[in-house]
């Protein structure tokens, strides 16, 4: 198993390494000039030629690569144009925030996609089972802003049930301290309620918007996934012997339908991490979209290629995870290693 | 079913092969397959349906508008619809019914274009990926696993920041977000067909590898690629307006429903809600038909993975 994992773990690295020469051929390669930016309106072709030298951008190709990854090694993302700082320290303190929100939207929307997958396929044509597809088509043509939008609407302005789209705390609350930089857990545990309250607030919006739009995928899915399990051979036996339905669909079934929606969740996280940023425009959220988006508008690009690459690194890891979580969960694939 | 089959005249048999072009019954029984997957599948209809009205409001809708979408009209800002103002003015009094038909055209060109630009290179590379094999292969496909390892809106924000910010630039980025997509499809499909019967043919009457994969492997997996046109033309549109709602792109007062959900977006708070809905509902509608549209293609060409 650990050998299994082990072997995974190397794959990754080529992976990493395709990561690293795009996000670094984005900035070099492509049009535009990083030190005639860095000089400003007012430079004479003297300045600009100096900021070259100083940025290292006269070297050949190669050499900036090597300096560039060498950066990358010591946490260097480079420095802000707009704010002068830099970007690795920003990224890491605003991380939290888009994490917070990306991960109970994927709870809240597993939460609701999977037993309505399961109920659609166990009662098919049913009008569950029509829910699902409805909820399913129209899921994936909704855009997530719009969605976003719908809800401010109706949930702060129609119904003042949830607070202004403004961040993550409101105005009355302070941040609990810094532990894990998640609100929710930093503030149960320090025992402020208060806090816990208003962030609980402030998410639920953005989360279900989030939820709603890659509820989609996880439900048609873990449907399709389902009626193929409870079609086959194994599941026929186990009802023969007189199993009770409960104990066939849960124990036998769903363990085995698990493992196709397993693996589109790596498709579900390429998209939220991109419905991310879009949400967190809406939202005012201060995450590491809001911030891309900003540098993106004043073409401040240290921070967008961090950005690029952070979300990058992040998605690698998340798809480890989810290949390592199947090996867990399929005992086949675990011989075979 | 029984009496069915009794009722029917038991000639059919026995009658003798019907002396019609060969090409006759082919096409019929192409017709009847397409009247049989509408009938069956109304929504297909309606799909079909409505992708003929995008396309005309995208080809005519400049010149059938009531008012002019760029005009602003201070003294009429931020109405409700009216019977004047069907869908109501924004915050410089332009009409937004004028403003979201004119965008069709815009959305449906960026779609367009996308898709057709990804259709040329991803189409192209996963032929020959799947034709040639080998190193061909292996270097297209380390390409589109380096792409897939992006999350990729954040990769398509990323092109567009490097490239600058222009449409074209846009369409570009979808462009090469879909890349892989229609790489594996058309890797898939070419592979299959590699050392097919109509393939050892050609290549035995002297072909040359460039006319075999254009002239005969790529005609036989068009159907198929339609489908992923059809099914990428959605997500494209999605995806460029996800870009110009975060500001990249289109730049005002250009229409596009992207960015006219932004600027109705801080109005949402304060309760104007027809400037973000109708071009947000505008963009839905176009995604919903593409997405029908392509089910519904693929019902046509590929029964097997009919829903």
């Amino acid at each position: 198993m650990l050998a299994t994992i082990g072997k995974r773990l190397l794959t990754v690295i080529p992976t990493l390494i395709g990561v690293v020469i795009v996000t670094f051929l984005l900035t070099r390669v492509l049009p535009g000039d990083p030190a005639v930016y860095f000089a400003g309106p007012a430079a004479t072709p003297d300045s600009i030629a100096e900021i070259r030298k100083g940025l290292g951008l006269d070297k050949p190709l190669p050499e900036q690569f090597i300096r560039y990854v060498g950066d990358l090694a010591h946490g260097n993302f480079g420095n802000s144009l707009s704010t002068g700082r830099p970007v690795a320290t920003e990224i890491a303190s605003r991380l939290p925030a888009s994490a917070e929100l990306t991960l109970l939207g994927l709870i809240v929307s597993l939460a609701i996609a999977v037993p309505l997958g399961i109920l659609a396929a166990v009662k098919q044509g049913s009008w569950i089972d029509h829910t699902c597809r409805v909820v399913a088509t129209a899921g994936v043509s909704l855009p997530v802003f719009f969605t976003g939008l719908l809800l401010v609407y109706a949930f702060y302005f129609q119904l003042g049930w949830a607070p202004a789209p403004l961040g993550r705390l409101d105005a009355f609350a302070s941040a609990p301290p810094n532990i894990t930089g998640l609100y929710l857990i930093d503030s149960l545990v320090t025992g402020q309620f208060e806090t816990f309250r208003s962030a609980l607030s402030q998410l639920i919006l953005p989360v279900v918007t989030l939820a709603i739009f890659s509820l989609a995928p996880i439900a048609r899915m873990t449907r399709a996934s389902m009626l193929a399990v409870l079609a086959s051979e194994f599941v026929r036996t186990a009802r023969a012997s007189g199993l009770d339905t409960r104990t066939v669909i849960i124990t036998y079934a769903f363990r085995n339908a698990m493992l196709p929606v397993v693996t589109t969740l790596g498709m579900v996280f390429s998209f939220l991490l991109g419905a991310n940023v879009l949400v967190e425009k809406v939202f005012a959220w201060p995450g590491i979209g809001s911030y891309a988006v900003e540098a993106l508008l004043q073409s401040d690009f240290a921070p967008v290629q961090g950005f690029v690459l952070t979300m990058a690194v992040l998605y690698v890891a998340l798809n480890l995870v989810i290949d390592i979580l199947y090996r867990v969960i399929d005992p086949r694939v675990r011989l075979e290693g | 079913m029984t009496d069915t089959l009794n009722a029917m005249p038991p000639v059919t048999d026995n009658a003798p092969p019907a002396p019609a072009p060969a090409e006759k019954p082919e096409r019929n029984s192409m017709l009847r397959h397409t009247r049989y997957v509408m009938s069956e599948n109304p929504v297909t209809g309606l799909a079909f349906a409505l992708f003929a009205l995008i396309a005309l409001f995208a080809l005519i809708g400049p010149y059938i508008v009531p008012h002019d979408p760029l005009a602003s009209d201070t003294a009429a800002a931020l109405q409700p619809p009216t019977w004047k103002h069907w869908f109501g003015t924004d915050q410089l009094g332009r009409d937004i019914l004028s403003r979201v038909v004119v965008a069709t055209r815009l959305d449906f060109i960026i779609a367009i274009t996308s898709v057709a630009l990804v259709f040329a290179m991803g189409g192209l590379a996963g032929i020959a990926a799947g034709y040639f094999g080998g190193w061909t292969d292996r270097i297209i496909s380390r390409l589109s696993d380096t792409i897939m390892a992006f999350p990729l809106f954040v990769l398509a924000m990323g092109i567009v920041a490097a490239l600058g910010n222009t449409v074209t630039n846009i369409v570009i980025a979808t462009a090469i977000i879909n890349f892989p997509l229609y790489v594996r499809v058309a890797r898939a499909e070419a592979n299959v067909r590699r050392e097919a019967g109509f393939v050892q043919a050609a290549r035995l009457s002297g072909n040359g590898d460039a006319r075999i994969l254009l002239g005969h492997i790529l005609p036989n997996i068009m159907p198929i690629m339609m489908v992923q046109i059809s099914l990428t033309m959605g997500y494209a549109i999605l995806n460029a307006a996800g870009l110009s709602f975060i500001g990249l792109g289109v730049k005002p007062p250009t229409p596009e429903w992207g960015i006219m959900v932004a600027e109705g977006a801080a109005n949402i708070i304060s309760g104007e809600w027809w400037i973000a809905l109708f071009p947000g509902a505008a963009l839905m509608l176009a995604v919903f038909t593409f997405n029908l549209l392509g089910d519904g293609l693929r019902d046509l060409v590929d029964p097997q993975r009919r829903t």
